[in-house]
């Protein structure tokens, strides 16, 4: 598998505060990745690196061989790349299915095929029935779902998923889980998430990095990984001697 | 769908024959009222669609109606002619605008003080520009009021309504059609979150450019129209900020974002005016201020019981609501 992302190095520094520093990893063509680290390890910051929200201060991020980093956030949807928002942005006034539209209309041709698109993508994520209210009326699940629909929409080669199972019940979790796997399988499509939820992170990834203080400290397979001692160490909090 | 399409045909053929049925100050009534829906619908594509608010919009109507106006004037330049110099001045200064604001991160209120400030200090030059009148204005010449003169623009009253009623059916399915189109999803989206919008390859600042063009593009058809209407242009009217406020009270009250809000609001507010007029006239009441008290009151009601306009409570009420067009 070659690599669809490479991460290169890069930090980020928010007024001194280091956020990330020197982080390298790749995703392989295909793969499903988790990134995970306790609560301000910089997760979202290489996300919104990764998705241009703001570019890094050192560093390369390279997608399909392509140098990305500096790239706008429209540019790199339009490269290829999807994601969604922690805290969630739904089009509040449009109805469910306008909101899916405004993204499927990157790439399709007329608004009547980009509906038609849409349709066939709530209908996936189990929206279909929701399609006209306002997307204000949504429940927190739904939202999320929502904010994936959209994401999907674009068609994207790299999905970066920030946190959609959070808040989720476990039967919920499990169907978006379901969701995923389908998507990568069908589509081959690359995914990367950021989670807090181990249920769902050791059901999905293939891969999984660990962030703690803007550093990746360790990476490997889910069982690897919660088996290293840096890892325990960072989310436990080291041994102390009495 | 096909129940709104029949009375909007209904509705067109009422107007389209209203002239053979009304008199001379009803007839102007109804220009007015067509005028404001036009402007309002303009103003509605910035605002309403794409979440710009502009409250300098007599900066297009005034800039339109000089360029138009002038070029008539000292060059014997036609309004046909004049019309397109307009709407490019026009689109000119609105991408100026957009342009600082957009790039420099303006936005929310701070945009619309800019939009203001443009308008204010045209106003101003306009005031010292001794070339257009200045201060003292600048007159069309009057011509024959009873043949249709169309190269011109020059007509009866009857003219005039009908031309405005072009542009405001024009204008309504222009937006109809953009509503459904890209362009109408994309201006929804940057609306509703900038950052959701920019995520899902919206060029945010491009998109905002085009509202802003197309707004003031329109509103400089109105103006061209507003000067061989009334024939008279003084800076301190046409670019004062009453009038922008004026062109966006009709879709305020209307209901912003929709395609009936503003022509529903310009037909409220338009005779709501003229009858309060009315009513104090035969009433005797005829102190200063009491006509503005009276549509300040009104005004101030249906904001704070209508506040997304009469027309999505009424739209509901009649069955035509906009939201059920989701049709794959």
């Amino acid at each position: 598998m070659s690599a669809l992302l490479e991460v290169r190095g890069i930090s980020k520094s928010f007024r001194g505060l280091r956020a990330v520093s020197n982080a390298s990893f790749e995703l392989p063509q295909g793969d499903i990745n988790g990134l995970i680290g306790p609560n301000g390890a910089g997760k979202t910051t290489i996300f919104n690196m990764i998705a241009g929200v703001y570019p890094p201060d050192a560093g390369e991020i390279v997608f399909e061989g392509r140098r990305i980093d500096g790239l706008r956030p429209d540019q790199v949807c339009a490269a290829g790349i999807g994601r969604t928002f922690q805290i969630v942005k739904p089009f509040a006034g449009l109805s469910v299915l306008d909101n899916v539209v405004v993204g499927a209309l990157l790439r399709e041709r007329s608004p009547a095929q980009a509906r038609r698109h849409a349709a066939a993508i709530l209908e996936q994520l189990g929206l279909g029935a929701k399609r006209d209210l306002p997307a204000a009326s949504l429940t927190l699940p739904d939202r999320k779902r929502l904010e994936v629909a959209r994401a999907l929409a674009t068609r994207p080669r790299l999905l970066l998923l920030d946190e959609v199972m959070a808040g989720l019940r476990p039967t919920e979790c499990d169907l978006m889980v379901e969701v995923f796997r389908e998507l990568n399988r069908r589509e081959g499509t690359t995914i990367l998430l950021i989670e807090h939820v181990m249920r769902a992170v050791m059901a999905l990834a293939r891969h999984i990095g660990v962030l703690h203080h803007g550093e990746v400290i360790a990476r490997g397979t889910p069982e690897e990984v919660v088996r290293d001692p840096a890892v325990l160490e960072c989310y436990l909090g080291e041994e102390t001697q009495i | 769908m096909t129940r709104r399409v029949v009375l909007l045909a209904i509705l067109a053929a009422l107007l389209v024959a209203l002239p053979a049925f009304s008199g001379a100050y009803i007839l102007s009534v109804a220009t007015l009222i067509l005028y404001f829906a036009y402007t309002g619908q303009a103003w509605n594509v910035m605002m309403g669609f794409a979440g710009q608010l502009s409250l300098g919009h007599a900066l297009y109507v005034g800039v339109g109606a000089y360029t138009a106006g002038v070029l008539f004037q000292r060059f014997g330049i036609g309004p046909w002619a004049g019309l397109w110099l307009a709407i490019l001045l026009c689109v000119a200064m609105g991408l100026v605008i957009g342009f600082l604001a957009f790039r420099f991160g303006i936005s929310g209120v701070y945009f619309a003080l800019l939009t203001i400030a443009f308008a204010e200090f045209t106003r101003i030059g306009f005031d010292h520009l001794a070339w257009t009148g200045g201060p003292g204005g600048l007159f069309l010449r009057v011509a024959q009021r009873d043949t249709w003169d169309l190269a011109n623009f020059r007509g009866p009253p009857i003219m005039y309504y009908y031309a405005a009623l072009a542009l405001a059916c024009g204008a309504f399915a222009l937006c109809a059609w953009l509503l459904r189109s890209k362009a109408g999803y994309y201006w929804q989206a940057i609306r509703e979150d900038e950052d959701a919008a920019r995520a899902l390859g919206i060029n945010v600042f491009r998109w905002k450019l085009a509202a802003v063009a197309l707004s003031s593009a329109m509103t400089a058809v109105a103006g061209v129209f507003f000067a061989f209407y009334y024939n008279n242009l003084f800076p301190e009217q046409i670019f004062h900020i009453s009038r922008s406020i004026e062109i966006i009270l009709g879709p305020v009250i209307g209901g912003v974002g929709t395609l009936f809000g503003p022509v529903l609001g310009a037909a409220v507010l338009t005779v709501l005016s003229d009858s309060i007029t009315e009513a104090l006239a035969a009433m005797g009441w005829e102190f200063p201020g009491v006509k503005q008290v009276l549509y300040g009151i009104v005004l101030l009601a249906v904001v704070m019981f209508l506040p997304n306009g009469i027309w999505p409570p009424l739209a509901r009420f009649l069955r035509l609501d906009e939201a059920r067009r989701s049709k794959p």
